[in-house]
């Protein structure tokens, strides 16, 4: 906190842009607030006032960072891995993408098997269909056994059919 | 009718078989993720809120609280055997722990940790028993000006008051507050912040961002680091028993870490880990055999491991008596109420002394499953450990998003997880906590409508705020909270408030 790196002046970056994030939120809210029709009543507070507080909150910390950010100077971290980063957000986002039309179970065991691909797991053809089960016996459970209402897909409905298709 | 008349009614309601059922999955769950790395108790309530939601509230709540009590209870294995704390309260073991079960004695360890937690549980829960109704009859006369000035203290106290940085505190809970905003405004029933998006006009979930954070955060944070090597469990040799010298050195640990984790828990000054830390102190300074302290001293694993047991009781006080959630698990277990229309509170004691009474009884079981499951079972839970990492985050991830999709199967839903997954991440590394998100989130909308109403009251005069003397005390105490840390951080004395970082749990 009391500038350890006096030699090099730059500013930290990440603190930067934590201010400027900072600073666009506390206008988005102010923005919205104004928007609001100001309905105090005789107490004089209305829906858009606290939000306003909280902005100016916002606004002053933007402020702190800023000045934190030029006082502090350049500060070292830890490489991060952005391979392993984009496996996961992949992930998620084939998951989000396929989730209504695949079905649960397919689209679970993608993230799955892109999480475990982050995590060092790379052989895509052993993790795939190990997820895809592994969703399976989730959904079976949730959906089944909790009533968890899941998104059914293909694979869903064909197990479903198997069970009613056999003899009860 | 006294607290023993209320304790025998709740014990009637604990030994219902079904509740005894709930309370054994709530605490055999606690211990696993206790155990496990990765996934601490304030996830695993957010993964559970959507699959209890047709289920029994008594027998929900109950395992809610023994996962938070189990979760206390495992941290410590992993933390002995592995090094690695499985949670935030858990750091302090791993100190003597590790270095015990190094020299061949974690059997030991392993028992004064589970028989100190027990100690302390059931130590703590009786005094949460014999305190909550003083308390309730205080909060009664409450009014909403006490209310709000009870929550600026609670943020000013989660946020800022310890850990690196007051400024990183503060920005983690205005983030909090600013997402609460989004939704319908409750006294108005104005739109705020939904920019037309329907999904955005009941709020942003609680266990959304909770999940989002601690998990889809904690997985992307932990592969973004991964060229470390796993580290090796330490298998547990020789008995588990402890020697004669061992209960004579453990039983007044055990007994202080009590006496420290519960008030600390009990006031809203932060969460288990802060007990811990200050109870390694006491030990480090009482101890007749100070120079064990940083080789194994069993002092050092009984104190913190009790203190963080009975400082999970003592959140348990202002989360039942004034619905003031203290820590990240306090905020969803509080989020688990209202799921049930259920407000904890003064009236919650008068209103539904069933659920109230049944609840801290169970806990007084619960605890001694938890001896049961921790002690002779200890070589089932070491086993979880070796769990290879992929798997362990590939199922941790399945069961994030199902709890996700489970409470809202819409693309707007899943976008918001992955979008507060990476922002979990991003605070992560550049060192802003998560607890203050999770509370600004549950507490903004409360302290929005308790100042709202204060104002109403006075037609608008702020001076009200400091007008009874409980509001102007706990607003003195906000401020000396946010300005003494600032002072000592100022001078270089930072360190120490450092150590006392609170973290997720």
């Amino acid at each position: 906190m009391n500038g350890t790196t006096p030699e090099t002046r730059r500013p930290d970056g990440a603190t930067l842009v934590a201010a400027a994030i900072l600073a666009a939120i506390a206008i988005v809210i102010w923005r919205d607030a104004a928007r609001l029709p100001q309905a105090g009543g005789y107490a004089g507070v209305g829906p858009a006032d606290v939000p306003r507080w909280i902005a100016i909150g916002l606004g002053g910390l933007a402020l702190w960072s800023l000045v934190e950010a030029f006082r502090s100077g350049k500060t070292g971290r830890e490489p991060q891995n952005v391979g392993p980063i984009l496996w996961i957000i992949g992930g998620l986002a084939a998951q989000l993408a396929l989730l209504t039309t695949a079905g649960f179970s397919i689209a679970t065991g993608l993230l799955f098997a892109a999480t475990a691909h982050a995590f060092g797991k790379r052989n895509l053809v052993l993790t795939v269909p190990v997820g895809i089960v592994f969703a399976l016996v989730v959904y079976l459970i949730f959906a089944g056994l909790l009533k968890l209402s899941l998104p059914a897909g293909p694979l869903e409905g064909l197990i479903w059919g198997l069970f009613r298709g056999t003899p009860a | 009718m006294t607290t023993f008349d209320f304790l025998l009614q709740g014990l009637s309601v604990a030994l219902d078989p079904m509740i005894l059922m709930y309370a054994l999955i709530g605490v055999t769950l606690g211990t696993a993720v206790g155990v496990l790395p990765g996934i601490g108790p304030a996830l695993t309530v957010a993964l559970l809120l959507p699959v209890t939601y047709g289920l029994d509230p008594a027998g929900s709540l109950i395992m809610f609280a023994g996962i938070y009590y189990g979760g206390m209870y495992g941290g410590s294995t992993t933390s002995i055997l592995l090094n690695t704390p499985g949670e935030s309260a858990s750091i302090v073991t791993a100190l003597e722990g590790n270095k015990m079960a190094r020299a061949g004695r974690g059997g030991p360890a392993l028992a004064t940790a589970a028989i100190g937690s027990f100690i302390a549980g059931l130590g703590a829960t009786l005094l949460l028993a014999f305190v909550a109704p003083t308390v309730v009859k205080l909060a009664l006369v409450f009014g909403p000006r006490d209310y709000f000035a009870l929550m600026v203290l609670a943020f000013v106290t989660v946020s800022s008051a310890f850990g690196e940085s007051a400024r990183k505190g503060l920005i983690s809970l205005f983030v909090g507050l600013a997402l609460a905003l989004v939704g319908i405004d409750q006294l108005t029933g104005q739109a705020r912040l939904s920019f037309g998006v329907p999904q955005l006009l009941d709020g942003i979930e609680v266990t959304t961002l909770a999940v989002a954070m601690f998990a889809v955060g904690e997985a992307l944070f932990v592969a973004a680091r991964r060229d470390t090597v796993d580290d090796e469990v330490i298998a547990v040799k020789r008995s588990v028993w402890m020697t004669a010298r061992d209960w004579a050195r453990s039983w007044k640990p055990w007994l202080r870490g009590t006496a420290i984790g519960f008030p600390i828990g009990a006031m809203p000054a932060g969460g288990a880990d802060i007990a811990t830390f200050l109870s390694y102190a006491a030990e480090k300074r009482m101890s007749m055999h100070p120079e064990e302290f940083g080789n194994g001293a069993i002092e050092g694993v009984a104190g913190p491991e009790a203190a963080n047991n009975a400082s999970a009781a003592g959140t348990l006080v202002p989360l039942l008596t004034l619905g003031l959630p203290t820590t990240a698990t306090a905020a969803i277990m509080l989020a688990g109420f209202q799921q049930f229309g259920l407000q904890p509170g003064p009236l919650l004691f008068a209103t539904n002394p069933q659920l109230v009474w049944g609840l801290i009884a169970s806990l007084l079981i619960a605890n001694l499953m938890l001896l049961v499951l921790n002690l002779p079972l200890i070589g089932l839970w070491v086993r979880l450990l070796t769990i290879p990492r992929p798997w362990l985050y590939a199922g941790i991830l399945v069961f994030a998003t199902l709890g996700t999709i489970g409470a809202n199967p819409s693309p707007v839903e899943l976008s918001m997880l992955l979008i507060f997954g990476v922002m979990g991440y991003a605070m992560r590394l550049y060192g802003y906590p998560i607890a203050p998100v999770v509370v600004g989130l549950i507490l903004g909308p409360m302290a929005e409508q308790q100042l709202r109403r204060a104002l109403s009251i006075s037609q608008g005069d702020l001076w009200t705020l400091v007008g009874s003397p409980v509001s102007a005390t706990l607003l003195g105490l906000s401020a000396i909270a946010l300005i003494v840390p600032l002072i000592l951080r100022a001078r270089g004395k930072g360190a120490v408030l450092n150590q006392l970082a609170s973290d997720e749990d």
